[in-house]
């Protein structure tokens, strides 16, 4: 036996050791690392950046009149007005009617795929789905300005109901926003649909209850939650929604509730003024960073919540 | 036949009627959806047809003469553009997929980069647009003015770097949870059989889990870069131009790739415009004609978004017969 020869010093040791196969090993590992923390440097940055012009937007304005003032004009010469509720309500204006429209629709696709749809017509109508979410906002913008007003909202709520409906409107905006986030919630309410256990609904339908009754009274509550969730995070992608509201809305900030007429959200104001010449350093440039403030600061919210239900749901049933 | 049971029956029926009154609810949602997409797909490829022809790809913007106008500034501005946020988003994503997946151990710093990473792909893109121009393209002024002229110094202003930088921080996020799904699905059993040979972790990771996770990471970069080619909203915000009349680097054909090699090098400094900008730009104007060109614009984006799906499609199908656990 060689082994029993060996002494202590010269037998092969288990312990790692320092070679040029180790550091490579390292040196790799601490690559892969600074990569994924690119990622928390992204957040960290987007909060710097926002923050830092923020503060220096808030010594100029005060915060009271940003909360409390109900007129945006920043780009007026004698008299700047920057009170945020004109364009805080342009965007919850829209993402209103984008959820009244894609809750339902999302909602009513995501029971019919989990609950009714064969496995066959499921396999092609769910990729169709996803289609819709793959198209560019742009696209949808432009649906709404060239077709949706002109040929469907201003036939009918013209010559029915008399009211008049501007070339840009809060309406189209809404509608196609809708339609964007269909996909977002009938593919996460379908996932969460289909992990509620088989067994319950047997157990309905063992019971006597019809299709319907274990769908709607007996799946559907027990997915609420995720559906909820499902809905905030469709509801925070209408809140961000850029181009399409853009182009069908216009940029008229006002604080109504009139949808046939043309508003400004939050997301249309920052487009504009990067369209425009305002330089670096003014005040209405840095009214821009306070917009995407509040408006990052409203989407992680939804986020965070959503994140949150989901994983709470989760718990639940694995 | 008594009372009690004639009722029953009655309401069973009427049951029964309201199952189906909400199954078919169900399916007309469904079906109205993909209605629209194709009333809205149809309608843009009428009102566009005049100008779909190969004229639209190789002409220039023209505000003199509009009837000649042309994508061809726009197709190479997203051409450059989604070429280099590929090259920087690849690695990178792929990277921190990895980092996460094969070699993070689950503490705290793991879960706030997990968290950090779900909560980024959900950061409106004008915020991105708004950290692009603010970090890319003025540097935070610390380097002086916007450069006017393609040239090769700091901040990088308003050029194609700028904006495939920022676009690349944008799919970063999309690349790597995609990457991430692609690497858990491969089982355990292949690590540790190789493992167990006697390869290191990274030989692992480069000759066993990157190749048979393969298909998965490219579909999702594919899917990930064509959100990309269909963003705008940044561009805008980095002051991309709506309106130019040369492309990047002037290489405005495939040949020029050989005949003017210095292009290649400067076309990542160079001015430019993408193709949703180019529509933009078009569909704000009130003319008819415009509204025309800007959903011929439309199409030409949709078909390339088309190729790059069905890409995805054929290398996740192809790859996926190679391999069988």
């Amino acid at each position: 036996m060689t082994s029993a020869t060996l002494s202590a010093a010269e037998r092969p040791s288990l312990q790692k050791r320092w070679s040029l196969t180790t550091l490579k090993e390292q040196c790799i590992r601490l690559v892969l690392f600074c990569c994924a923390l690119l990622s928390v440097a992204t957040t960290a940055g987007i909060i710097l950046v926002l923050f830092s012009e923020t503060v220096l937007f808030f010594s100029q304005v005060s915060v009271f009149s940003f909360f409390g003032d109900t007129v945006w004009q920043p780009q007026s010469q004698d008299n700047p007005r920057f009170g945020i509720w004109p364009l805080a309500c342009g965007t919850f204006l829209v993402a209103g009617i984008a959820g009244l429209i894609g809750m339902p629709l999302g909602l009513l696709s995501a029971l019919y795929l989990s609950e009714y749809a064969s496995e066959r017509s499921r396999s092609y109508l769910k990729p169709t789905l996803e289609v819709l979410a793959g198209i560019p906002s742009i696209v949808y913008g432009y649906f709404a300005l060239v077709f949706l007003t002109p040929y469907v909202l201003q036939p009918i709520f013209e010559n029915v109901f008399g009211i008049e409906v501007g070339g840009f409107n809060v309406l189209s905006a809404g509608i196609v926003v809708g339609i964007m986030i269909v996909p977002t919630i009938s593919s996460l309410s379908e996932d969460v649909l289909r992990s509620v256990p088989r067994g319950l609904r047997e157990a309905g339908l063992a019971l006597g209850s019809t299709k319907f009754d274990v769908s709607v009274r007996i799946v559907l509550p027990a997915a609420l939650s995720g559906i909820m969730a499902a809905f905030l995070l469709a509801l925070s992608r209408a809140v961000g929604e850029t181009m399409a509201v853009t182009i069908a809305a216009g940029s008229q900030p006002d604080l109504s509730l009139n949808v046939f007429r043309s508003i400004e959200t939050m997301t249309a104001y920052i487009v504009m003024v990067s369209l425009g010449e305002a330089s670096v350093g003014s005040i209405e440039y840095r009214s821009l960073y306070v917009v995407a403030m509040s408006l990052f600061l409203i989407t992680l919210a939804m986020n965070i919540v959503a994140r949150f239900i989901l994983r709470r749901y989760r718990n639940v049933y694995q | 036949m008594n009372e009690t049971a004639f009722s029953t029956d009655s309401q069973l029926a009427a049951r029964h009627r309201w199952g189906r009154m909400f199954e078919w609810a169900c399916a007309i949602a469904t079906w109205m959806c993909l209605v629209i997409l194709a009333i809205m797909l149809i309608g843009v490829v009428i009102k566009g047809w005049p100008h779909l022809n190969f004229a639209f790809l190789t002409h220039f913007d023209s505000q003199i003469e509009p009837e000649t106008a042309g994508i061809k500034a726009g197709l190479w501005g997203s051409f450059w553009l989604i070429a280099l946020t590929a090259l920087f988003s690849i690695p990178v994503g792929i990277g921190a997929a990895v980092y996460l997946e094969e070699y993070a151990k689950p503490n705290w710093l793991t879960r706030l980069i997990q968290l950090n990473i779900l909560n980024l792909a959900g950061v409106p893109s004008v915020v991105y647009g708004i950290l692009g121009v603010t970090v890319f393209g003025h540097m935070f002024g610390l380097f002086g003015d916007w450069p006017r002229e393609p040239v090769w110094h700091l901040p990088f202003g308003d050029k194609v770097l700028t904006g495939a930088l920022t676009l690349s921080l944008l799919i970063l996020p999309v690349v790597i949870i995609s990457t991430q799904e692609a690497l858990r699905s491969i089982p355990a059993s292949l690590r540790h059989s190789s493992l167990a040979l006697g390869a290191t972790q990274w030989q692992t990771i480069r000759y066993q889990v990157l190749p048979a996770s393969l298909p998965g990471i490219l579909t999702g970069i594919i899917l990930a870069l064509s959100r990309a080619v269909g963003e705008s909203a940044p561009l805008i915000m980095i002051g991309a131009l709506t309106y130019v009349s040369s492309t990047p680097g002037n290489i405005g054909s495939v040949s020029d790739f050989f005949t003017k090699p210095h292009g290649i090098v400067e076309a990542p400094f160079d001015r430019f415009t993408a193709m949703p900008l180019v529509i933009y730009n078009w569909a704000s104007q009130p003319d008819d004609i415009y509204q025309s060109l800007s959903a011929a614009g439309i199409v030409v984006l949709l078909l390339v978004l088309l190729l790059m799906n069905t890409t995805a499609v054929v290398v996740r199908q192809r790859f996926q017969n190679w391999i069988r656990w």
